[in-house]
């Protein structure tokens, strides 16, 4: 078996899934509820100036009957007084004590209520403290936030004053609403972060109602934009945690990700692409915390199966494998080959390749199928008519080299090679 | 005589066979199982060419009206035929699903949904042309009549449709199992076609007896002839006359006119043939009250011409089947039936239909029975079309590609003129009976 463990920054869990500081975790009962499910660890939701929310709060983007691809929530930090939250923690602490208890943070933006606020955490006997520097609505408007994230200067100088009085682990929370999270990144790590977390929410409208033409979240007939996660969000994330580790200041520091992880595939990926540990939010508000079971036993099946003893054996595994697009091999060919014992007679490779891409079906019409062949030397192998088919396996993409050795852009180039005349 | 079952066992005989989508979301979520496909299957295995995926694409995204305009605009009758047409052989049964041994979209069930809502809530989804002073009769209100009367009325041309019965509908509303359509559901789709306006439906007008051709031909522009077919075959046996012999479409007729509490059935029931009138005269006896029904068949199971969907219906019901026997002889005492004497046949070489022919083996066997009802296929009206001076073998009306008969401005199509087929194919008849019309007319080329 598998040994699950996970230590991100010396904080210790029983396993690599936390709950990320949302509503899953804003009050004891919940986190209580998590951890008799079987969570390793959760991140607080983010504790500060106590405020006030709306309701409605939520909404998803559903596609073809798939419901919350995406979700969105115009909800803010705590609204609950910061002391009970304080004891609450303290509570579950005891109740809890070899699970992962990060509390997350903000506070106003001054370097005394900083301060106030780090002390006020540690003494509840919490083992790290995460800075939402990420939110995008409602405290971004207050200076706070996704305000303090996108603005490397700021966003260093609060983390500075945290580190002056932490004395536990700091993981900074990155907002994904900037063109690139590097130089935030090399920043808060410049301030003296212990780690960073990634993807906070990105802004989002996530549709109207079209008969009020309200957008959702409709809150007494006006919406506001809201902090977008969910399965829509993942490529963003991993893409965004990617650029961390190919970075030499930043590939060093242990990231915690975030961003769309419903299953333990997709927890594998993150990992893959070296993030320590993750977060998870959107899937147990679809699905409640009991999804947490899989993720374990799906993990430690694939580990066992791999042969991989501790997650540490596979953490980043893949960042060598992403490579600049000029570095790609000109000469890697594949071309598509649909297995006619296997093919349904749907038609959809075949049109989506004839509109949409090269032409490189062809069909022979029957009563009532038609039969759709591959055109060899039309295919430029670029993976729609496998995409686009409903059958395993029916499609597959055959390597047929243009030529033996390796040929990336800038030697093509160099030896002044032809480009298509067609 | 089968004693009377309570209206309550009655109403739930009768209930619908499939019953539609209770909720949207039932819909949707059948819907999205589509995955769309290009050229697609069912669409070119449906004898009116709906095209399916679009119609489906169009419930998921909620736009119900397309939908139902998508189904329309190809056939007519797309909600009579949601519950009618053997789809297990046209659009469902070419669903590429089957391919992977997974069933195949509820096709039928999800047409029903949009059909019935446009029917229910009286949606306009067609604008007439302004009338063009044309003028077109159609004889017979049954699918092949009224698709033709609604093309033509959609293009301007004032319709006037002479059937012999008080309702519209024809096959749909008097030749059809009650627990697929309802007499209400038949009425309010014919209405529903009418709707555009245009079309003059003048029941209890029989050609023959209260309008000729002849004089068709001479007060309107163009005449199409829906005409069906008629009575069941004869079986050309001795006892044929006794009472308790009854004809499928006879029975079926009086069973959808009638209460059903009114209606004779026997208690041991014979059905002489395996199409799908054979099927619901059998399921419909039973569903009576019947206690005993055999289903008699000349050749094997093999060679059935109802589905396996429509056998199902009858073995689940009940009935009994003697495959491989031709009825010989009926036999009755005192005036009533008793006896249906059968030879049992052997498969021998294929005759013309491809299927290999039912060949006598000298043996026989009895059943006992008091009541027999023929279902061994129609016959065309002979007589009436061969009064006229249309051209016709046995019958059955012979017309051009364009649907125009060897008379000039008389077209024909349905059952009068293939001897008896689905609804959807005598629709697609309607159809082009139409278009030959329009053309012949020079309102289309």
């Amino acid at each position: 078996m598998a040994n699950l463990q996970s230590n991100f920054l010396g904080i210790k869990s029983p396993n690599p899934f936390w709950l990320a500081s949302a509503p899953p975790t804003d009050k004891k009962i919940n986190v209580l509820r998590a951890f008799e499910a079987g969570w390793g660890g959760v991140v607080w939701k983010t504790l500060g100036s106590q405020v006030k929310n709306v309701s409605s709060r939520y909404s998803t983007l559903d596609y073809n009957g798939q419901k919350v691809m995406g979700f969105n929530n115009i909800e803010l930090i705590s609204d609950r007084p910061l002391e009970i939250n304080l004891q609450e923690i303290r509570e579950v602490l005891k109740l809890f004590p070899d699970r992962a208890m990060v509390v997350s943070l903000m506070a106003d933006n001054d370097r005394k209520s900083w301060h106030e606020l780090v002390k006020k955490t540690q003494d509840t006997g919490a083992h790290g403290i995460e800075l939402n520097f990420g939110c995008p609505h409602g405290m971004v408007e207050r200076g706070m936030g996704a305000a303090v994230g996108q603005d490397p200067e700021i966003a260093k100088m609060v983390v500075e004053w945290v580190m002056e009085v932490a004395k536990i682990p700091v993981i900074t929370k990155l907002s994904p609403n900037v063109h690139s999270v590097v130089p935030i990144g090399k920043s808060v790590i410049k301030g003296g972060t212990n780690g960073l977390s990634l993807i906070n929410t990105i802004q989002s409208v996530t549709g109207i109602d079209l008969d009020t033409l309200v957008p959702n979240p409709n809150v007494g007939g006006k919406s506001v934009f809201g902090g977008y996660c969910g399965p829509a969000v993942k490529p963003i994330a991993l893409k965004m945690l990617t650029t961390l580790a190919q970075d030499p200041d930043t590939r060093n520091i242990p990231v915690s990700g975030i961003g769309g992880i419903s299953t333990w595939r997709d927890a594998v990926e993150f990992m893959l692409l070296g993030a320590s540990n993750v977060q998870v939010c959107t899937a147990a508000m679809h699905y409640g915390f009991r999804i947490v079971r899989d993720m374990c036993d799906g993990l430690s099946n694939w580990m066992d199966e791999k042969g991989y003893t501790s997650t540490s054996d596979f953490i980043g595994l893949s960042v060598p494998k992403i490579t600049r697009w000029e570095e790609l091999d000109i000469n890697y060919h594949i071309i598509a080959n649909i297995d006619q014992s296997k093919c349904i007679h749907c038609g959809l490779c075949y049109i989506a390749c004839e509109d949409t891409s090269h032409q490189s079906i062809s069909i022979e019409k029957g009563m009532p199928y038609n039969t759709y062949t591959v055109k060899d030397e039309e295919c430029v192998g670029c993976n729609l008519c496998k995409i686009v088919c409903p059958v395993d396996d029916c499609i597959t993409m055959e390597e047929h080299r243009k030529g033996p050795e390796y040929l990336n852009w800038i030697e093509f180039q160099k030896r002044g090679l032809p480009l298509n005349d067609h | 005589m089968s004693e009377y079952l309570s209206a309550e066992e009655l109403k739930q005989h009768f209930s619908d066979i499939h019953p539609p989508f209770e909720h949207a979301e039932g819909a949707i979520l059948e819907a999205n199982r589509c995955i769309n496909c290009y050229d697609a299957p069912c669409t070119k295995s449906c004898p009116t060419s709906i095209d399916v995926p679009l119609f489906i694409k169009q419930i998921s995204s909620g736009n119900i009206k397309g939908s139902a305009r998508t189904i329309f605009s190809s056939n007519i009758m797309g909600g009579g035929c949601s519950k009618v047409c053997p789809v297990e052989k046209l659009c469902e049964g070419a669903c590429v699903y089957n391919l992977r041994e997974e069933e195949p979209i509820s096709i039928a069930k999800l047409q029903r949904y949009s059909t019935e809502k446009a029917i229910h809530e009286k949606w306009s989804l067609f604008e007439r042309k302004p009338s063009n002073g044309k003028k077109v009769a159609v004889v017979g209100a049954g699918p092949a009549g009224l698709a033709c009367a609604h093309a033509l009325s959609l293009e301007g041309i004032d319709v006037t449709v002479f059937e012999k019965e008080g309702k519209g509908g024809g096959l749909m509303t008097y030749g059809v199992a009650a627990y697929k359509v309802t007499p209400e559901s038949c009425q309010d789709e014919v209405d529903y076609i009418t709707s555009i306006g245009g079309i003059d439906i003048q029941y209890n007008k029989e050609l023959g007896k209260d309008v000729t051709l002849a004089g068709l031909q001479k007060e309107f522009d163009a005449v199409f002839v829906g005409i069906g077919v008629g009575v069941a075959r004869e079986l050309n046996i001795p006892g044929e006359n006794l009472k308790g012999v009854v004809d499928a479409i006879s029975f079926i007729y009086d069973l959808r006119t009638n209460d059903y509490s009114k209606i004779t059935v026997g208690d041991k029931v014979a059905v002489i043939g395996m199409g799908m009138t054979a099927i619901d005269a059998a399921t419909q006896s039973k569903r009576l009250g019947a206690k005993e029904v055999t289903m008699i068949y000349r050749r094997t199971e093999q060679e059935k011409p109802c589905t396996d969907v429509e056998l199902d219906l009858a073995k689940l019901d009940g009935c009994l089947f003697e495959w491989l026997a031709s009825p010989k002889e009926i036999i009755g005492e005192n005036g009533k039936l008793k006896k249906l004497v059968c030879s049992k046949m052997k498969l021998g070489e294929p005759d013309s239909s491809g299927r290999r022919a039912p060949v006598d083996t000298g043996e026989i066997f009895t059943i006992e029975v008091d009541m027999i009802i023929k279902a061994a296929g129609q016959i065309p009206f002979e007589e009436l079309v061969s009064g006229s001076a249309l051209q016709n073998k046995g019958g059955k009306i012979s017309i051009n590609t364009s649907g125009e008969t060897n008379l000039k401005g008389v077209f024909a199509g349905g059952d009068a003129v293939n001897g008896g087929k689905e609804v959807v194919d005598a629709v697609q008849a309607g159809k082009d009976g139409a278009k030959g019309i329009l053309q012949y007319l020079k309102l289309s080329y």
